[in-house]
């Protein structure tokens, strides 16, 4: 692995002799952004409304939205009006390491802040608050976890919504069948072709799937919470600098009520591509959590021990 | 038997599937130059009778030989930036992106395979011909530049072209860093309209058609410039 | 590097990631042997039909050939998982993705296994027509019918010739197993990931797998390299190479 560490090692230095010299008080992310003239959104491709692709497939969303609004400030704080965004996709399982090793420099989807993850990235101030559920055929009969004993459930790779189903599982000896999957369009198609009964997953996104549906009559969502997942935006760790553009960006969205706005247009509106409605009013604890923005993150399991 | 299927979904998805091409074709083209360039020069070094540049060589070629090119595509995608910013005590991870993290992947592994065909091709040129450069006062630069190479490249274009085939199967396997290929555009329109079987079987009648086009020409190519025996 | 994470309790279902390990690598073997007689009987058979001159048995080993060499791995993978049960007959459907045990498995054997048996056809057939003609003629000169030429020329000698390409096309199954984690089967690779994500021990657990693939490679070359010196055809020295 030795000579190939020094290829890369001399593209980056390549990288680095052409950078402005007047970018050295800077460090972290956005001296990487002022250096390479791009700043890099990752994006998800089926988390309906938070990031997804249109029928232009083009990425879009709240989180997309959010993450405009970093963007412009970026630009602002930088001096760079012309700065490039460079739109990466990521899937749950991709996520972190792809953050991590700088092909992304934030993650604009639905991830949830949990205190396991914060070993690896920080997190913005919580965006969305939501909670793992599972979605059903209304056909299959099942009308709460315990009906999954010796069934087969799919879960997307990567997710927290896996664990906390697993740790369910465990728990109960439900004796589960589990079979993973890609991103959640994926998941939620194992469902709709009867590969597995059921998918768990935060509420919001299944509600996302259920409507965009070829019969979304034929779903339900059912259960109880298993876990809360208060969603933000994905950012490497230790980089004070960034991290503190970006909680400024989106504690001022709050501040200024823009974010009421925000949340009608995706929440609450017609939404493309098939311009349907989640009609989803803002939750108690979202509002709580605009009110005093913060970035606490939750457990590793769920409800569940682990 | 397909009563219940749309199959105007692949329509209306061409222009993003042709996209997707483009970004196979690109990456089959330039991990095929670079895979043939660099394993040239590991055929050369492996040839070498100096044990210092013939075994460094052999090992590089037998362990990308021995990894699967998955594991090989996640090493470059997700730690390889990260080893660096070790190594060079740098703020920031400098990521270079899906695009070329695969092709570099590609062509560091392409060229263990492209090696091991050149190595053969410089063997199958009979060692007279290089004593005959030598005995004109070529050097061994000069020999192997105009004497062995050309004859060797020759015998081998229908092999490496053959190998540029499974190249551009072995493309669409970057599907698992997400990059959009022509597998990843199919796969992304098939999961986000719930069209797996149209999807999936126009996929694999284009990588089809184009590979047994691209083979039939290598067979016909091989015919002509095989040297009469 | 520190492997101490091996031994720690996994995050699910018992055991330590050491045991996920072994389980990665259990699948892997399993996937690439059933492949494998799959890819090796349906190759041979489809290679002799190949070396005939009956054009009803050249014809569809051809046809085969040509259209499983043709579409990449990860296609007819997809293709085998998530398009035939919905194109078979409903009954039959909805027995291959709920009936069926473990569909994610077989739907990987039988992809990899048709694969590369067009794969192992072309080797089967180049084998066979390496051996000079003259000697078939010999044998039909002595009173012995076609197929007890291939039954006693052909077929042994032919064998004996490709053993160095068949051993690399089981490295090449070995390998290609991966290709199965995109359908869900937890293999080596894919259980290299899982374990990434839950002890963000990545350096470590990737080099694992890659010393547990480079050494289950090079024990096939030695054992395989032993079997040749045993069965190796005096003046077909380097010939299959």
């Amino acid at each position: 692995m030795f000579r190939i560490s020094h290829l890369f090692a001399a593209i980056a230095a390549a990288g680095l002799l052409a950078a402005p010299v007047q970018a050295q008080e800077l460090t972290g992310t956005l001296k990487k952004i002022k250096d390479t003239g791009v700043v890099k959104v990752g994006h998800r491709d089926a988390s309906v409304p938070f990031s997804y692709l249109d029928d232009q497939q083009k990425p879009i969303g709240y989180g997309m939205d959010i993450c405009a609004k970093i963007v412009d400030r970026i630009k602002a704080e930088l001096k760079m009006p012309n700065l490039k965004v460079e739109f990466v996709p990521v899937t749950s399982q991709t996520r972190i390491p792809v953050l991590m090793g700088g092909n992304i420099d934030m993650e604009c989807g639905s991830t949830t802040n949990s205190v396991e993850r914060q070993k690896q990235v920080a997190f913005a101030p919580t965006y969305f608050m939501t909670g793992t559920k599972i979605i059903v055929k209304k056909s299959s009969g099942i009308k709460g976890y315990d009906d999954l004993k010796g069934k087969t459930v799919v879960f997307t790779q990567g997710t927290t919504n896996e664990r906390a189903m697993k740790a369910y599982n465990d728990e109960k000896k439900l004796g589960i069948n589990f079979i993973p999957s890609k991103d959640h369009a994926e998941s939620f198609l194992a469902v709709d072709t009867g590969r597995a009964v059921a998918f768990p997953m935060d509420d919001i996104l299944l509600y996302g799937l259920k409507a965009g549906a070829k019969n979304p009559n034929d779903f339900e969502v059912i259960g109880e919470f298993l876990s809360d997942d208060p969603y933000a935006i994905m950012l490497r760790k230790d980089d004070p600098a960034f991290k503190k553009l970006v909680d400024d960006t989106v504690s001022g969205l709050y501040k200024s009520g823009e974010i009421n706005k925000l949340y009608t247009k995706w929440f609450e509106s017609k939404i493309p591509p098939k311009g349907i409605n989640l009609n989803f009013p803002m939750s108690d604890g979202l509002k709580a959590a605009i009110k005093n923005p913060n970035d606490t993150g939750v457990g590793a399991c769920g409800k569940m021990k682990c | 038997m397909f009563s219940n299927f749309d199959f105007d979904v692949i329509q209306r998805a061409l222009p993003y599937l042709w996209q997707g091409m483009l970004t196979t074709l690109w990456l089959t083209l330039l991990a095929m130059v670079g895979g043939i360039v660099l394993g040239t020069i590991l055929a050369l070094m492996r040839l070498s009778s100096i044990k210092a540049i013939s075994v460094p060589a052999g090992i590089y070629v037998n362990l990308l030989r021995a990894t699967p090119l998955i594991l090989v595509i996640f090493w470059f995608y997700f730690l390889v930036p990260i080893a660096i910013k070790h190594i060079s005590g740098d703020s920031y991870a400098q990521g270079i992106g899906p695009f070329h993290s695969a092709l570099i992947a590609f062509t560091l592994f392409e060229a263990a395979y492209y090696c091991e065909i050149i190595r053969a091709g410089i063997q199958s040129v009979p060692a007279g011909q290089v004593n005959a450069g030598y005995a004109l006062g070529l050097t061994y630069s000069q020999a192997t530049r105009l004497v062995v190479l050309p004859q060797a490249f020759r015998n081998m274009v229908p092999i490496l072209l053959t190998q540029g085939i499974i190249l551009f199967q072995d493309t669409s396997l970057v599907y698992v860093v997400g990059l959009t290929d022509f597998m990843g555009a199919a796969s992304k329109v098939a999961q986000r309209d719930g069209r797996l079987v149209e999807m999936y079987l126009f996929a694999a009648l284009i990588y089809f058609i184009l590979c047994f086009l691209a083979s039939y020409t290598v067979k016909r190519l091989q015919l002509r410039i095989t040297p009469p025996r | 590097m520190d492997f101490g994470f091996l031994t720690q309790p996994a995050f699910s279902g018992g055991g330590t990631y050491l045991d996920w390990v072994f389980s990665g690598i259990k699948w892997t073997l399993l996937v690439s042997l059933c492949a494998w007689v799959i890819a090796f009987t349906l190759g041979s058979v489809l290679g002799v039909m190949r070396t005939t001159r009956v054009w009803w048995l050249n014809l569809p080993a051809t046809a085969y050939v040509e259209l499983f060499r043709n579409i990449p791995l990860l296609v007819q993978m997809f293709i085998w998982y998530f398009v035939v049960p919905e194109i078979v007959p409903k009954a039959l459907g909805t027995w291959m993705k709920q009936g069926m045990p473990m569909p994610e498995f077989w739907s990987a054997v039988l992809a990899l296994g048709f694969y590369t048996a067009s794969r192992v056809a072309e080797q089967v057939r180049s084998g066979i027509q390496s051996i000079p003609r003259g000697q078939t003629h010999a044998a039909l000169a002595t009173g012995l019918t076609m197929p007890q030429v291939y039954r006693h020329l052909l077929l042994p000698m032919g064998y004996r010739i490709v053993i160095p390409p068949l051993t690399s096309e089981f490295l090449t199954i070995f390998k290609n197993s991966s290709v199965a984690l995109t359908i869900g089967v937890l293999e080596l690779t894919a259980q290299a990931r899982t374990i990434s994500e839950y002890t963000f021990r990545t350096f470590e657990i990737f080099t694992l797998a890659t010393v547990v693939y480079v050494v289950i490679t090079m024990a096939v070359v030695v054992l395989m390299q032993l079997l040749e010196r045993r069965v190796r055809v005096p003046g077909y020295i380097g010939t299959g190479k």
